[in-house]
């Protein structure tokens, strides 16, 4: 018994707005449209709106910001903010909200312009008074931490950490939305700019602009919309917030969200049909695909460097190319739920899966501190 | 001691040149960064303990930023307990691995007093 309300809420719309570079726009913008598109998108009109959800880059307080910009008086504003997996996290408080009959519609929408505003990553991430004196750059050391002991202790290597990067540049050479595109080499990764051992500026996700946005209903109401794609399971866990608390460097709390949303969902690893997941960093996607369960403890980097996650393979993974070549404007999360979407709903263009019925979408947020999973089904299951 | 909060008391103790933790009066190890409470169970924390400042290296990134010496950001376990972050010095970055005995030198006159590592010299 997980109480999570399977299938009983549905994503009935979705978008994606100004990736890449979106000069002359701010955040709140960037958000506000892709809220307005999702909406057009579920055939919603922003009056019905009553659960307002958002994690803002810049705005501490982003929630009352958006409700005064949209012009929405919400039952329900929901400024959690766990990182990336906020989004994530949204989704399934939307759903318990939804069914529980507090709100009827609920938008959950995020932009950021932090490559046009300040041409860096900006980070809501703050070092105690523990970490600060020993000026580590974060959030990327974090990462290049977790990767070091996972080569240590599994053979895990640079190539393999590389293959992730090749992986999701190969899927983004498939997208146009996608900001990095063209051929990309091992070489290129490997001789890339070392940023923090062993991670190069090739295994570390893009910094862009960017916004997207997911209309979220009950399946009562979802069933006459266009394209319904249904909630079937969800879960999230913190486990620390900076790299020395985390309990085991190689395993992610994503050993816990994945099995208890599976088991929500009625569903196990082989039903999967494709997983978007955040790859802030290449060591992400390794250690994700070993937690959620694809493949067991250590050998993710055997599992991706056989091409399995690549065009073609077993299990696609960020078939829109991911943080690293797709888009990251800084809390992806919420990009991970909109390609899921895209995919099930057979609107993914020269990328589209072969008739996906089940996308796990999976987020992450500070350094590797949350963790939060989403399993969605096909238009059929609802 | 003054009556503060855990945090100030550690700084404290470092602007002294003391390495203090609390430790767990159940399992006996050390536990950082200080709490109030033991974390997770609520339950009480013993009174300060001097640390021997042995530790061994749990993971290591290599960092170097403009016109700047490359560093090594490490994780040292600490033999009483607890896991810090922290940096090597003594020793180039490139020559500290995992499982590397290393030992603990307060910097105490810093803005934020704080401990680093050196590698454990011979017979430590």
């Amino acid at each position: 018994m997980t109480g999570f309300p399977r299938a009983r809420t549905a994503v009935v719309g979705a978008s994606t707005f100004g990736l890449g570079e979106c000069p002359g726009w701010s955040s709140m913008e960037m958000t506000a449209q892709a809220a307005h598109l999702a909406l057009d998108d579920a055939g919603i009109t922003l009056d019905q709106v009553d659960g307002l959800f958002t994690a803002l880059p810049d705005d501490f307080l982003g929630g009352l910001a958006l409700a005064e910009y949209l012009g929405l008086q919400p039952k329900i504003t929901d400024n959690n903010r766990t990182g990336g997996s906020s989004f994530l996290c949204h989704a399934i408080h939307a759903a318990l909200a939804l069914d529980a009959g507090m709100i009827d519609v609920a938008l959950i929408t995020y932009g950021s312009n932090q490559r046009t505003a300040s041409g860096g990553l900006v980070s809501a991430l703050r070092s105690s008074v523990y970490e600060t004196p020993h000026r580590p750059m974060m959030p990327v050391g974090g990462y290049a931490l977790a990767a070091n002991r996972h080569m240590h202790d599994f053979g895990t290597t640079r190539e393999d950490l590389a293959n992730v990067a090749l992986a999701a540049r190969a899927w983004a050479n498939k997208n146009p939305e996608a900001f990095r595109q063209g051929d990309m080499t091992l070489d290129d990764v490997l001789s890339a700019r070392m940023i923090s051992t062993p991670l190069t500026a090739r295994d570390c996700c893009l910094v862009t602009d960017g916004a997207a946005a997911v209309v979220m209903t009950r399946a009562d109401r979802a069933a006459s919309t266009r394209a319904p794609i249904p909630l079937l399971g969800g879960a999230q866990t913190v486990t620390h917030k900076e790299i020395a608390a985390m309990p085991d460097l190689t395993v992610t709390g994503a050993a816990i969200t994945g099995p208890q949303a599976m088991q929500a969902a009625g569903i196990t690893p082989n039903d999967v049909d494709c997983v978007q997941l955040y790859d802030a960093f290449t060591i992400n996607t390794i250690l994700f695909l070993e937690d959620l369960g694809f493949c067991p403890k250590g050998e993710g980097g055997r599992f991706v460097s056989s091409g399995a996650i690549a065009p073609g393979g077993a299990l696609p993974v960020n078939t829109n190319g991911g943080g690293l070549s797709c888009c990251h404007p800084g809390m992806y999360g919420l990009f991970t739920m909109v390609e899921a979407v895209r995919q099930l709903r057979g609107e993914a263009g020269d990328r589209q899966l072969d008739n996906p019925e089940i996308a796990v979408s999976h987020g992450n947020g500070g350094v590797l501190s949350s963790q939060a999973t989403l399993i969605f089904g096909s238009p059929d299951t609802a | 001691m003054t009556d503060t909060g855990t945090e100030a008391q550690f700084l404290a103790y470092l602007s002294e040149g003391r390495f203090m933790l609390q430790r767990d009066p159940i399992s006996g190890r050390a536990v950082f960064p200080p709490r109030l409470r033991m974390p997770g169970t609520g339950t009480p924390l013993g009174d300060w303990a001097e640390m021997s400042g042995r530790g061994t290296v749990h993971a290591v990134t290599i960092q170097q930023k403009r016109d700047a010496e490359a560093r090594a950001i490490v994780l040292v376990d600490l033999e009483e307990g607890g896991r810090m972050l922290s940096q090597m010095s003594g020793v180039a970055a490139d020559a500290v691995a995992i499982g590397d005995a290393v030992q603990a030198r307060i910097v105490a006159d810093a803005e934020t007093p704080h401990v680093i590592f050196e590698p454990a010299g011979p017979g430590a």
